[in-house]
């Protein structure tokens, strides 16, 4: 058969064609564009509405971003430079950038004092947010809160000193004792840096501020964007581990631990933020007497590690639900006793599932922390709000300074975000 | 006792109540500087410059008393206070007096227990409409869209006006002030009503105030003046002739400029010479300095000065002295006289 065949063919091609390009809806930009673009009538037309819909968007914002006026100092003076045409002022941000990163009250030539401290926080959370780093860097860690309180509020070098001297006595003591048991070395602990703080707040000098290295900075002073930095970074850290606590504590077989902990979960959880602020700000000076009120960073700072707290144990407590009995069992039937338990089996676990809700919860906090603004404190929108928006060169300027806001707040949740989707692959260690 | 964060919590554990009772002049003397609780920024009224400086006309009247109290018109902390803190920061004692474009009203007096040591902004609801719209009076808005912030008195005050000429209006509610200067510009009501001070300040930053006028009529009344607590007369007597200084000085025609020459030596007009101390003894029945009142009114001039340089019709805000023009041109201002 093949034989005939081959007698009737006409031409047989010896050589292989040549490879031709696909057809050009196949492949490029074309073929993309087929299938994402436009795979069908109504999808074409929903990608063409969305292009109008980002043109309009674009062809708006874009001339008033890049036409923006940098170096003016004042919003008619702005007016002057655009004569008319569509422009930003983002003059204010350069003009007030040290009152939107600092607030307006502190010391101009003090600024390099939270920067630093800003710069040392990288250093000092390193070790904790990636655990590849040398452990020894946690010294640091450990020591970095002095070191910014000192370099923040200035003042006599005695108090972090003080402070860190009480909590090391308190380790001590915590040591010595927790081998009888847990709750005695807890107690030994915090009684021995109470009784160090006591002894040694009556040995700092009156004056001793006024001669110090650093210029004492008070409370009232801060402001801006370090502001809402502080507030976030110590109330978030306070949380965890605060959390953490009420967690296990809610689930404790000791009744008056567990309805402790219940009480105040679900009366904080049940108790708006700003509520707690005012009663941070308002109803905590009716309670002291005159001229002895506790600073009101520190009320904030506790109001807002109450709150954020309280959901934090609520997230940690939805982990640990979600481990098997077994994992339970197994630890007992192993002879760990119950805080061994916790730190070797059950938390590791728990947390590790736990992570999306902390950092939904530590975001959250995070930009909560603008509401401290209500009570006239000088963050960055307490400064927009407040003193830039009533400076008569910059009144009636808005967008330019709610959406420099937005994107420091931008940059930071989603660097926050973004971490914790590297911890959790980091983290992955089931098999998928 | 240590101001810190650390010792904080301690010092409120360890302290008893006690030492509280000595009165505010002699606190703010001990101190060495005035606590004067002023808003977190009004144009105009109180609002800290690019170098931190608190500027404004109710900061002139803070900076006045400690002039006059401690000789220095820098010794004063500012405590900004919002409307809600505002009331608790005095009645706690955190703050010495407030100066904060605080309407007196019979309320805030008797039951909240505060002393108006006297008036000094003469404020109320006025209209602001484009001059395209043609009108030159409220009582020509017959039909008219008015903006108005919800939930406040500006609202009630509206509907009584529009209710007593006979007049109809359509309200459109809006929440902030910002929001209400948008609304306006971007067309969606024939009218802005405010109070009067606030709407200046609010045309000042259009692109071309030019276009718009406030209406004439003012349509409420808002007495805005300093407070202290109830119950310290020394000191209440202190802010309020501090403030009546001012005022006489104006009145008197003595001013930031020749206040030097006019105190050096007695002059012919026996009030300047007991106003500023030549003559008579008025400063040390307050406690203070015979020359209380002459540094008082070096601290920003007198109250025609600091009205002019923070408010007046030169400023970007540009309000006319109207009410708040003294007695003898027509106006509300008028002090006791220094006898």
């Amino acid at each position: 058969m093949s034989d005939t065949q081959a007698h009737m063919a006409a031409f047989v091609r010896t050589e292989t064609l040549p490879q031709l390009d696909p057809p050009v809806t196949e492949r490029g930009i074309v073929k993309w564009m087929r299938e994402n673009l436009f795979s069908s009538i109504p999808n074409g037309i929903l990608t063409l509405a969305a292009f109008a819909v980002i043109y309009s968007i674009l062809s708006s914002a874009l001339p008033w971003i890049l036409n923006g006026v940098w170096t003016t100092s004042s919003l008619s003076e702005c007016r002057e430079v655009l004569e008319g045409a569509t422009g930003a002022c983002f003059s204010v941000l350069t003009e007030r950038w040290n009152q939107l990163m600092f607030g307006f009250v502190y010391p101009s030539d003090q600024y390099w004092r939270p920067t630093l401290a800003f710069v040392l926080l990288f250093v000092a959370a390193a070790p904790v947010m990636f655990f590849d780093l040398p452990r020894k860097l946690l010294i640091f860690t450990a020591l970095f809160p002095f070191i910014a309180y000192y370099l923040i509020w200035g003042g006599t070098i005695l108090v972090p000193i003080l402070a860190l001297v009480g909590v090391v006595a308190g380790v001590m003591v915590y040591r010595q004792l927790v081998a009888g048991s847990f709750a005695m070395g807890f107690f030994g602990g915090v009684v021995a840096a109470v009784v160090v703080w006591a002894i040694g707040g009556l040995l700092i000098p009156d004056g001793a501020n006024d001669t110090a290295a650093l210029q004492a900075v008070p409370s009232r002073d801060l402001g801006g964007f370090m502001l809402n930095m502080m507030l976030g970074v110590v109330c978030v850290s306070l949380s965890i581990p605060l959390g953490i606590a009420l967690a296990l504590g809610r689930q404790s077989s000791m009744p008056l631990i567990k309805w402790i902990c219940v009480i105040f979960i679900e009366f904080i959880r049940g108790v708006p933020l700003i509520t707690l602020l005012f009663v941070a700000s308002v109803m905590l000076a009716y309670l002291f007497p005159p001229g002895t009120t506790t600073d009101l960073f520190l009320r904030v700072v506790i109001m807002i590690t109450m709150f954020s707290s309280a959901y934090i144990a609520e997230v940690i407590r939805g982990g640990l639900a979600a481990l098997p009995k077994g994992q339970y069992e197994a630890a007992d039937s192993l002879g760990l006793d119950y805080a061994q338990a916790m730190r070797l089996i059950i938390l590791p676990q728990a947390l590790k599932i736990s992570i999306p809700g902390i950092v939904n919860i530590a975001v959250g906090l995070f930009k909560d922390t603008t509401l401290v603004s209500v009570i006239s404190m000088f963050d960055v929108v307490g400064m927009i709000r407040g003193p830039l928006s009533a400076a008569t060169e910059w009144n009636g300027i808005y967008w330019e300074l709610y959406g420099f806001a937005a994107l420091l707040f931008f940059v930071v949740c989603y660097g926050i975000s973004q971490y914790s989707q590297w911890l959790e692959r980091r983290l992955a260690t089931d098999h998928r | 006792m240590k101001n810190t964060v650390f010792f904080g919590a301690l010092a409120v554990a360890g302290l008893s109540a006690g030492a509280a009772a000595a009165g505010t002049l002699d606190d703010v003397k001990a101190r060495g500087t005035l606590n004067c609780g002023v808003t977190t920024g009004l144009v105009g009224f109180a609002a800290p410059d690019a170098n931190g400086v608190w500027e404004g006309f109710d900061v002139g009247i803070c900076r006045a008393v400690a002039a006059a109290v401690l000789g220095d018109a820098d010794a004063v902390e500012f405590i900004p206070t919002t409307g809600k803190t505002r009331f608790t920061a005095l009645a706690s004692g955190e703050i010495d007096m407030l100066a904060r474009n605080t309407t007196w009203t019979f309320s805030r007096d008797v039951d909240l227990k505060f002393e108006f040591v006297g008036i000094n902004y003469y404020d109320g609801q006025g209209f602001l409409a484009p001059k395209a719209l043609g009108v030159t009076s409220a009582k020509d808005l017959d039909g008219a869209t008015v903006c108005v912030q919800t939930g406040t008195t500006t609202e009630l005050n509206l509907a009584d006006f529009f209710r007593a000429n006979n007049i109809s209006y359509e309200p459109v509610p809006i929440e902030t002030n910002a929001e209400g200067q948008q609304q306006y510009l971007a067309g969606a009501c024939d009218t802005y009503t405010t109070d009067a001070s606030g709407l200046a300040a609010t045309r000042a930053t259009f692109e071309n105030p030019g276009d718009h006028i406030l209406l004439p009529e003012i349509i409420s009344k808002e007495p805005l003046g300093p407070l202290v607590r109830h119950g310290d007369n020394d000191w209440g007597d202190t802010v309020r002739w501090t403030l009546n200084a001012l005022i006489t000085a104006e009145e008197l025609g003595v001013t930031s400029a020749n206040i030097e020459e006019l105190a050096a030596a007695p002059t012919n007009n026996p009030e300047i010479n007991r106003l500023l101390g030549t003559a008579g003894e008025l400063g040390a029945m307050l406690g203070l300095e015979p020359n209380w009142a002459m540094m008082a009114i070096k601290a920003g001039g007198n109250y025609g000065e600091l009205f002019e340089k923070n408010i007046g019709e030169n400023t970007p805000i540009g309000l006319a002295r109207g009410l708040n023009a003294m007695w003898t041109e027509g106006g509300l201002i008028y002090s006791p006289p220094f006898r």
